[in-house]
């Protein structure tokens, strides 16, 4: 193998990790705000991606052609949306079980995700079948001898990037990130300081399924297509990416996302027995790690949760 | 003479029973027969289109003044997942009041009910699942096919493809039953043709990231890419070839023939070749008849595929128990001895297997949004080119 096949494998998982790790930031986020754990997250991410295909059919019904503003317009609907959407759960199915064991709340968001699917599924015109998700982001791209380097790729991963920053950033350095690392902490203590529990836990969660939409989105301007199954499989790898990176922190979440995305080519690619295999050696080593350190690779310090 | 009040009721009452019996037995007995195919998940576009065909045989077999029986179909889902359809198949084969069934069009599924129809002995007879394995596995008499299996397509497919110049292969398969034995006939046949295989990727059936396999290819830089699975995996390599920068030619198999393929990909289907059983519907002996039944009948969803087999195969079905009567043992036997007999999609001829050996695998290619017959194609007659030529 020569560096320039090297290089594409890297950019490749890159763009796997970052998608990833977005998903696992999500369930991090929820874990830490209220200890739960929301498997409707891949579910939230697919009807992200499905409605911004609609709103850009919507779009071409309106004559509207620029793809920027139709780029701008699909990311703000959908983020919008989910976040909507994320609270809603969070309001009539999560906090409504709060005082339950949290094996309840894992399955009730776990059979809220089978809803949204189906529904989809059901209601979207042919939404069994996959559907091509339109070509936004200029189509430049640059090859060097057999390494091929999209412009698109470069911009979606930034934005992944960004996006996860900013809910860094959101969440350390602002009095709403205050408030919900306040929540997080000790939910009492910061009621009694005046905090809006009820409120924060919204947010979070609208945060959350917002990232969730925009990470929809990615994928389906990565791949060019999207189904209804999209995020089930996204929703365990990157539950598990959170697991592996230590549930609760955000840094743990970004590294067990491009750990497994990492996993996965390496799988792919080095293994002598083929790429049949790649998931079941990526879970394998997640298992064995968690086995290794149940906590995951950072720990997550209770005074600093989220 | 008084008559009590009670027993002129009672009179009344014997009366009308045998007015309500008289008319009872002017009525066709009804018979029920269970439709098997995925009709939810992302296949269920040919599930749907199965079931409307074999509900549209029906229908018109009611709507027969001569008909002895009134049918009623039983559509059941088995979700394209082998253990959902173990268990449909055991819930329509313990029902005494179903006579037979027309199931699977997912062989992963099939396979591994095929015993439990054997075991029940009920008659039944595949619409569309194309793995040799499920006549030819056993030797049950309960077990019919009238689609083909999928071997004549693979030898057929790369034969062709080599005398149109190209040399080298590299395989993508799922690694389901149905992808696995695509790639088994595959290979097996291609050396004998004059191809030459350079690698072999089998992938999960729900796999979405084709990357590492695809770069990988990218560095085999063989002339066709062959992919044996079904219709939303290939949409997700073609893709992902096209982002990468790969030039290969797309060679599929019958399990991406259909509308959903072309809608799901867009201008990026032009010039993909596939294999597939049967000759274009309108060329098939009833194949114009079948439209416009299927226009009329007014359903929403397209036939795909396999619909026409599924029409098909209800309709033998329907015939065998209008002659021989609703028993499942003597249905059977009536079933295998089917032979030279006329259907929409040709004559069905069961071999002692009760495999339909009648050969009708067609070359198509992808040609403005559109599956073409090869023969009448822009690509045969030279004005447009495959790709890698």
């Amino acid at each position: 193998m020569d560096i320039a096949q090297l290089g594409q494998y890297v950019v490749n998982g890159m763009m796997l990790g970052i998608i990833y790790a977005m998903v696992a930031v999500g369930f991090t986020l929820f874990f830490g705000v209220l200890d739960v754990i929301k498997f409707s997250h891949g579910d939230v991410l697919m009807l992200g991606a499905f409605t911004g295909y609609a709103v850009y059919l919507g779009l071409g019904a309106l004559g509207i052609e620029a793809s920027w503003l139709q780029l701008a317009l699909v990311v703000i609907a959908s983020v919008l949306a989910m976040a909507g959407v994320g609270a809603l759960i969070a309001r009539f199915v999560v906090l409504p079980l709060r005082g339950a064991p949290a094996f309840n709340t894992l399955l009730i968001t776990l059979m809220t995700g089978m809803v949204l699917r189906e529904c989809v599924r059901l209601f979207f015109p042919a939404g069994s079948n996959p559907k091509p998700f339109p070509r936004l982001l200029p189509d430049t791209q640059w090859a060097f001898d057999g390494f091929a380097l999209r412009l698109d790729s470069v911009l979606l991963f930034a934005a992944g990037c960004a996006a996860i920053a900013g809910v860094h950033l959101l969440i350390n350095h602002t009095r709403l990130g205050l408030a919900i690392r306040a929540v997080a902490q000790d939910s009492e203590t910061a009621r009694v300081m005046g905090i809006g529990f009820e409120s924060i836990v919204l947010l979070t969660f609208a945060l959350g399924s917002g990232l969730a939409a925009l990470a929809g989105v990615m994928n389906g301007l990565y791949y060019n297509e999207i189904n209804f199954g999209m995020g089930l499989l996204l929703a365990v790898i990157g539950f598990s990416a959170a697991i592996v990176g230590g549930l609760g922190s955000i840094y743990g979440a970004i590294l067990g996302g491009f750990l497994f995305a990492a996993l996965q080519t390496l799988g792919a690619v080095a293994l002598p027995f083929g790429s049949a295999y790649k998931d079941v050696f990526a879970f394998a080593v997640v298992i064995l790690i968690i086995a290794i350190k149940p906590t995951g690779l950072i720990a997550e310090r209770s005074s600093e949760r989220v | 003479m008084r008559i009590r009040p009670a027993f002129r009721r009672l009179a009344g009452a014997v009366l009308c029973s045998l007015l309500l019996g008289q008319s009872a037995a002017f009525a066709r007995e009804t018979v029920k027969i269970a439709f098997i195919g995925p009709l939810t998940g992302g296949i269920s576009a040919h599930g749907i289109g199965g079931r409307n065909s074999a509900e549209l045989a029906v229908q018109l077999r009611n709507a027969d003044p001569n008909a002895k029986y009134t049918y009623e179909l039983e559509a059941m889902d088995d979700e394209c997942k082998p253990n959902v359809g173990v268990q449909v198949a055991t819930k329509a084969a313990s029902d005494k009041s179903i006579v037979a069934a027309i199931p699977f069009y997912c062989s992963a599924v099939a396979i591994a009910a095929v015993d439990v129809f054997h075991k029940f002995r009920m008659p039944m007879v595949v619409w569309a699942a194309v793995l040799p394995e499920i006549t030819y596995g056993n030797d049950y008499q309960e077990v019919n096919r009238v689609s083909s299996t999928l071997i004549n397509q693979n030898k057929v497919g790369s034969k062709f493809l080599v005398e149109q110049g190209y040399k080298t292969w590299v395989s993508i398969h799922d690694t389901t039953d149905y992808g696995k034995s695509m790639h088994k006939y595959f290979a097996e046949n291609l050396p004998a043709n004059g191809g030459k295989l350079l690698a072999e990727f089998g992938v999960g059936s729900d796999q979405q990231d084709f990357t590492a396999e695809l770069t990988r290819i990218k560095e085999l830089n063989p002339d066709v890419i062959y992919f044996g699975g079904l219709t939303p995996l290939a949409v997700r390599v073609i893709t992902q070839m096209d982002k990468l920068g790969i030039k290969a030619q797309f060679q599929g198999t019958s399990g991406i023939f259909g509308d959903a393929f072309i809608k799901s990909l867009g201008a990026e289907a032009e010039g993909v070749f596939t294999t597939y059983d049967m000759p274009p519907v309108e060329q098939l002996p009833g194949g114009k008849f079948f439209l416009d039944a299927y226009a009329k009948a007014g359903y929403k969803e397209g036939f795909e595929a396999y619909g026409p087999y599924a029409f098909a195969a209800t309709s033998l079905l329907l015939d065998v128990i209008e002659q021989v009567g609703p028993d499942r043992k003597k249905v059977i036997a009536a079933l295998r001895d089917t032979h030279g007999k006329d259907s929409i999609v040709g004559k069905i001829e069961f071999d002692d297997h009760g495999q339909n050996i009648t050969p009708m695998t067609t070359m198509y290619v992808v040609q403005d949004g559109k599956w073409v017959a090869w023969g009448e194609s822009d690509y045969a007659s030279g004005k447009r080119k495959l790709k890698n030529l």
